[in-house]
């Protein structure tokens, strides 16, 4: 069993933003990144998966982005992934999801990967699309908002997160590519032994330049900007006290709960 | 054709979402003098193609086929890429529902057309529509625009349109025929279900005290609810705290849980992800607590408070207890 994972590296969801001088990105400098949320999710399915059916095979670990990318990989791998890929991006990223399904398809088609998982969505750009350009391009079932696996001989059973509570389960072909909702499991921690172990792993360097696709970018982002704000929203400002009393005051004069 | 709106069925209604895709399209096709027609497919869809007649549209366009008769990722797609071939829509426009996530992305890897997801408005600049959406979690926007010939596949954020805004008017209604195989179907869908309901239904509730990461840990959890019983209210959550086994899924407020309209939303420690706000903006009144001044929350809050809730709520508990 052959599993892929996507990952990226998004700031960290407490970071205060600011666009860059060109305006297509955000200034990066004092940013502090971690791995996506819904991708830590899909890695720690990806490895009880491969924990689950023998651990046959591997799990390999596979993000584009810039040279501060080896981190993510790094942790990845300490938390029992067998391999690294990064392909190395520059300023300005990539941000189609289609021209990015199409170089990260050129990876996957190459390791001819059973069973690919990624995040549903990413932090920064939130297309999700990415995984299931992907599975597209590289002719596998896809699913999305995946929220408990179950891996069958040549099949995998998933379910589905619809809205307002509701879900389904589809049963799919393999190969397959699936999207993976937070909240799927509880994503272990990396231990001592693997942190020192993951030293040892090898984290594959490839040049996005050599697996620029034929066809696309489809879109591009023009500008970033911050949104005006055409807020009405009342901010109550002084010490905890002062906030305090006059919030008490508002439930029981204005909102009337009081 | 030049704007094709996708209708997605909601509990044998037509879906809020596809309703609001319907308003972005009137309000475009004003600006730029174009046509819509509608877009009904299924296996029974008499009764959404009636209620489809009658959104003040161009034409609502109907597939008829058994295979359709349940959601299926792959049917779905092939449908909508052959309505697109026979049709030729220069724009296709849904609601971002769970179920076009699911789809539309492989209707754009198929056609090789540029999908923009998640959009939240647009504007006109020499004739051309560039579309806007959020990014970087809500805190920052982003013009984007597409670099192929038509069509242009779009769908939008829940309550990025009011469907207060929609058209009336009849419409004439005529089936488009395609042709689907078996063998196209690699994933086999079952039939959707909902997991056990849970002890409390927050769409009932008047106040509800909604707690977020900014919580921080479990332990934590306590003040929350001293507060919630000192106002007397339910609790609530976003995601991430019932991901985290902190409360059960019966207490999240978004998309994929419960839309609430309390007359007060208390929300703790919450940053304002659109799949939240989504479930609570037609709260009554909603008040904010944040550490961050830029979290998203606070645009849709009523009143709003910079700072620590660890150390305001059991003060706010306090004194709600002593008046």
């Amino acid at each position: 069993m052959k599993i892929g994972v996507l990952l990226k590296q998004v700031p960290g969801s407490e970071s205060k933003l600011r666009v860059n001088q060109d305006g297509n990105w955000v200034e990066e400098e004092s940013l502090n990144f971690e791995i996506n949320e819904s991708d830590s999710y899909a890695l720690e399915e990806a490895l009880q998966i491969y924990e689950k059916n023998g651990s046959q095979g591997e799990v390999a670990v596979i993000s584009m982005g810039p040279d501060r990318t080896p981190k993510v990989i790094r942790e990845a791998l300490a938390k029992g992934a067998h391999r690294g890929i990064h392909i190395v991006d520059t300023m300005p990223y990539e941000t189609d999801p289609f021209f990015i399904a199409s170089i990260l398809a050129k990876i996957v088609q190459e390791t001819a990967f059973d069973l690919v998982l990624a995040g549903l969505q990413s932090e920064d750009l939130g297309t999700g699309q990415t995984g299931v350009i992907l599975g597209e391009l590289c002719g596998m079932s896809t699913a999305t908002l995946v929220m408990e696996t179950d891996l069958q001989n040549d099949k995998i059973r998933v379910k589905r997160e619809l809205e307002s509570g509701w879900f389904q389960w589809v049963t799919m072909n393999l190969p397959a590519c699936i999207t993976i909702q937070s909240g799927i499991n509880q994503p272990r921690y990396a231990s001592l032994k693997g942190i020192m172990g993951a030293k040892k792993k090898e984290i594959k360097t490839i040049s996005k330049a050599d697996l620029i696709p034929s066809l696309g970018p489809l879109q591009t982002i023009d500008t970033i900007y911050i949104q005006k704000k055409d807020s009405t929203t009342q901010m109550l400002e002084g010490d905890t006290n002062e906030v305090v009393s006059r919030l008490v005051n508002i439930f029981k004069t204005d909102i009337k709960v009081l | 054709m030049d704007i094709l709106v996708v209708l997605e069925e909601s509990k044998s209604k037509i879906h809020r979402a596809s309703l609001e895709a319907i308003v972005a399209a009137q309000k475009i096709a004003e600006d730029l003098s174009l046509n819509i027609a509608a877009l009904v497919i299924g296996s029974d869809i008499a009764n959404l193609s009636t209620q489809a007649a009658n959104l003040g549209i161009s034409e609502v366009v109907t597939v008829n086929h058994e295979m359709l008769s349940k959601y299926n990722a792959d049917t779905f797609a092939e449908t909508l890429i052959q309505v697109i071939e026979i049709e030729g829509p220069s724009y296709i426009f849904c609601g971002h529902t769970y179920q076009v996530r699911d789809y539309l992305p492989k209707v754009s890897a198929l056609t090789q057309k540029p999908l923009i997801t998640d959009v939240v408005g647009y504007r006109v600049e020499d004739n051309q529509l560039i579309f806007s959406k959020q990014v970087f979690n809500g805190k920052l926007s982003a013009d984007i625009i597409t670099k192929t010939d038509p069509p242009i596949l779009i769908s939008f954020q829940a309550a990025a349109f009011s469907a207060d805004d929609l058209g009336t008017g009849n419409s004439s209604v005529r089936p488009c025929n395609i042709t689907l195989d078996q063998k196209l179907v690699k994933t086999e869908s079952e039939e959707p279900f909902q997991e056990t309901a849970g002890d409390v239904d927050l769409s009932a509730a008047n106040i509800i005290v909604s707690v977020g990461r900014g919580i921080g840990k479990k332990e934590n959890m306590a003040i929350v609810e001293d507060l919630a019983s000192a106002l007397n209210g339910e609790i609530g959550s976003s995601r991430p705290i019932v991901d985290a086994g902190w409360l059960p899924n019966s207490r999240q407020v978004g998309s994929s849980g419960q839309s609430v309209t309390p007359t007060l939303y208390l929300a703790l420690g919450i940053s304002g992800a659109i799949q939240h706000i989504v479930g609570m903006k037609g709260s009554k009144n909603i008040v904010a607590i944040n550490k961050d001044p830029d979290a998203p929350i606070f645009e849709v809050a009523d009143y709003g408070i910079v700072g620590d809730i660890i150390d305001i709520i059991p003060k706010l508990t306090e004194a709600i207890k002593e008046s």
